[in-house]
């Protein structure tokens, strides 16, 4: 009978010098520990990512087939159509670029953005209630620094593997060259992260799912329409266009298509990347303090 | 199976707790350095350890902070069953969540396996398991699959998961769902699989949040029998509940709480016979016939002295004491001048106690078919009568008062 269960005892990370309640029964464990088990054990934050792992593992084809379809089709029907018409009237504004160079890396920027919303509002907000993720990993070993890391490490690699897509597919477009669209994966990312980082933050602190609808409705899809992406920030009148340049989305687009057009300027990119660089980390500490707020308390 | 430690029948345990409890405040939290020499063997079996404990919930919005544990004192010992009771919001959960160190302490003193549960948190949780009241499953993965993901919470290798997955899956009887996703387990299933779940680590104590809410019959007595299965094999069980039934199977002791308070302890009969009498005469009668009519409150509280002392240490409680003044008269007949009082008077003097309840009268008396007897021979004819033990849902009425909560 009592072999049908582990009997009480220390776990690896107990602590040393306390007895079980009952004699020891060392565990049968015929197997080595894998480097993967070696760093599981050493990187908490590696266990809460594995579980995102797992439960990605279930969607991650038809996640890719959106990553690979929604761009085709933006950049063929704006680009490619859209983009005949704008390039016929020679604007000014985009000063000789074609239009489908221009929109590919605005709309990359943007899909950055709404990726970091995707992986970082709804999923943290659900987590967080009571039958959520974070109250089962909150009661055990984990710390709730631990469980923000591993979330977090999860949404980085969304942001990266639907960038990389994205910039497969203006590869294929021959908007850019695979250089540079390696390279452009870093404006991609910080764009990302500025965005998820604050958003993780907030939406930890949520209580009502609506107010997630609503930041998307208010914030994010304004965002999307006036910051360069569709259209250069030049074109706003004036005041719109002083709104228009200090939010994170301009400062994304604008260091994402100089990167993948080639035509970045130091001091310029390094302002956009001081501003989203400030982005991601002021959120990673409010995120941090939301968590502990929230997890224990 | 040899290593049950009945610390329950040992009539020396409370006195062996507090005054280890007193070494350990004497020397500065270092139980096993106590003055009095005592051997190290007996202070090691106690594994948690409150004094003065409270918690205090930040003000939300314009709201005042609430107080939501008011400063308790208990000891677990190694092998015990203990148990919280007490209605919603007495604090029961609060210190639950204090015990697996999700939830900050806010004063007095709470140790767990012998570390402070304010500085040494995950040290803590990696040695304790925990059964939430929600049940914190993910339903979009599978049983096995929810095992391992916990299990890795703990830092455990994939091959000691899998290990321990069959043997727990064997024990909460879900070897055969294994490959299931949890969305299509019932209540029952899920609440084993979570219990499975915080045994991935081999806990040596064990914290069950109301385990049994929400789930019917058959899959309760399953769960306590493997709960009790747990204690025999010596896991040091903590749990909540509002199901008397449940606490008197389970708990070897227990506390009631109130307001944040504990308003006793005691093992279950303890608790029956200090607070209670031996049986319960239970009257009904037609509906005009009914004796009183303070609907729904508490009758006369001759000899709960333990009631007067919660009192006396509780914070306001606006909702219970008037119901004890007004159901005052109800056993007096001086109090007011009804024509069914002189059947209430007739009963008053029966038994220790007398409760008027809408539909029925209690009368708390040692020998309840002696009290019957009399019933009859005042030529009161009621119209179903009903003999029965007293139980511990008795001492927990008395205690905590009939009113709604919620």
């Amino acid at each position: 009978m009592t072999a049908a269960l582990p009997t009480p005892g220390t776990t690896p990370e107990a602590a040393p010098g306390t007895t079980p309640a009952t004699a020891p029964a060392p565990d049968p464990a015929p197997d080595r520990p894998t480097p993967l088990d070696t760093w599981v054990a050493r990187v908490p934050a590696l266990r809460e990512f594995g579980y995102w792992m797992r439960r990605y593992r279930r969607i991650w084809r038809g996640s890719v087939v959106i990553s690979v379809v929604n761009p085709l089709l933006f950049l063929a029907a704006l680009g490619g159509g859209l983009g005949k018409l704008v390039d016929a009237h020679h604007s000014g504004h985009l000063a000789g670029t074609p239009y489908l160079d221009f929109l590919a890396p605005g709309l990359l920027a943007a899909s950055a953005m709404q990726n970091a919303f995707v992986e970082g509002a709804f999923p943290v907000f659900q987590s967080a209630r009571a039958q959520g993720n974070y109250p089962a990993a909150a009661a055990t070993a984990m710390r709730p620094g631990d469980i923000l890391a591993g979330h977090l490490l999860f949404v980085v690699f969304r942001i990266l593997t639907s960038g990389a897509l994205f910039l497969a597919v203006t590869v294929a477009f021959g908007v850019t060259g695979p250089g540079r669209a390696l390279l452009t994966l870093g404006p991609v990312l910080l764009t990302g992260t500025a965005f998820a980082m604050p958003l993780v933050a907030w939406s930890i602190t949520v209580e009502r799912p609506s107010r997630i609808n609503g930041v998307y409705r208010f914030v994010l899809m304004p965002l999307y329409m006036f910051s360069g992406t569709f259209f250069p920030a030049s074109q706003l009148p004036g005041a719109l266009r002083t709104v228009a340049a200090c939010t994170p989305l301009y400062q994304g687009v604008e260091l994402t298509r100089h990167t993948a057009l080639g035509t970045a300027g130091t001091a310029a990119s390094a302002v956009h990347t001081g501003y989203l660089l400030t982005l991601t980390l002021t959120g990673i500490v409010l995120a941090r303090r939301g968590y502990t707020r929230r997890l224990h308390r | 199976m040899s290593d049950i430690e009945d610390t329950s029948a040992d009539p020396t345990a409370d006195t062996a707790a507090d005054s280890s409890r007193a070494a350990a405040a004497g020397s500065d939290g270092a139980p096993e350095a106590g003055p009095r020499g005592r051997p190290r063997a007996a202070d090691r079996d106690v594994l948690i350890e409150a004094a003065g404990l409270r918690k205090v919930h930040a003000a939300r919005g314009a709201g005042a902070p609430t107080e939501a544990v008011a400063g308790i004192d208990f000891t677990v010992r190694r092998g015990e069953a203990f148990g919280f009771l007490g209605p919603n919001g007495a604090g029961k959960s609060t210190t639950m969540r204090m015990i697996g160190c999700v939830s900050p302490v806010s004063g007095g003193r709470l140790t767990v396996l012998g570390m402070d549960a304010a500085a040494q948190g995950p040290a803590i949780r990696a040695r304790i398991g925990s059964v939430p009241q929600d049940d914190t499953l993910d339903t979009e993965l599978t049983v096995r699959e929810n095992l391992l993901v916990y299990g890795r919470y703990f830092g455990l290798t994939r091959a000691v998961i899998k290990e321990r997955t069959e043997r727990l899956l064997d024990f909460a009887r879900l070897a055969d769902k294994a490959g299931e996703q949890v969305e299509a387990l019932s209540g029952g299933m899920r609440r084993r699989l979570t219990i499975a779940r915080s045994l991935i680590n081999q806990p040596e104590i064990l914290l069950l949040d109301e385990p049994t809410t929400g789930l019917d019959p058959q899959a309760r007595h399953l769960l306590w029998e493997r709960l009790f299965r747990l204690k025999s094999q010596g896991v040091t069980l903590l749990l909540t509940t509002h199901y008397m039934d449940e606490a008197e199977q389970l708990c070897d002791r227990l506390v009631v709480m109130d307001h944040g308070l504990i308003v006793a302890e005691g093992t279950p009969q303890e608790l029956i016979r200090r607070h209670c009498t031996r049986e319960v005469l239970e009257l009904r009668f037609a509906p005009p016939e009914r004796p009183g009519e303070q609907a729904g409150e508490r009758g006369d509280e001759k000899g709960a002295d333990q009631h007067g002392d919660r009192r006396a240490r509780g914070p306001a409680e606006p909702a219970p004491e008037p119901a004890v003044a007004s159901a005052g008269p109800a056993a007096r007949p001086t109090g007011s001048g009804r024509a069914t009082d002189p059947d209430v008077t007739a009963l008053a003097d029966l038994g220790d106690r007398v409760e008027v309840l809408p539909d029925r009268v209690l009368l708390y008396a040692d020998d309840g078919e002696a009290a019957l007897a009399a019933v009859h021979r005042r030529g009161i004819q009621p119209l179903t009568a009903l003999v029965r033990r007293a139980g511990l849902e008795d001492v927990f009425l008395t205690l905590t008062g009939r009113t709604l909560v919620d």
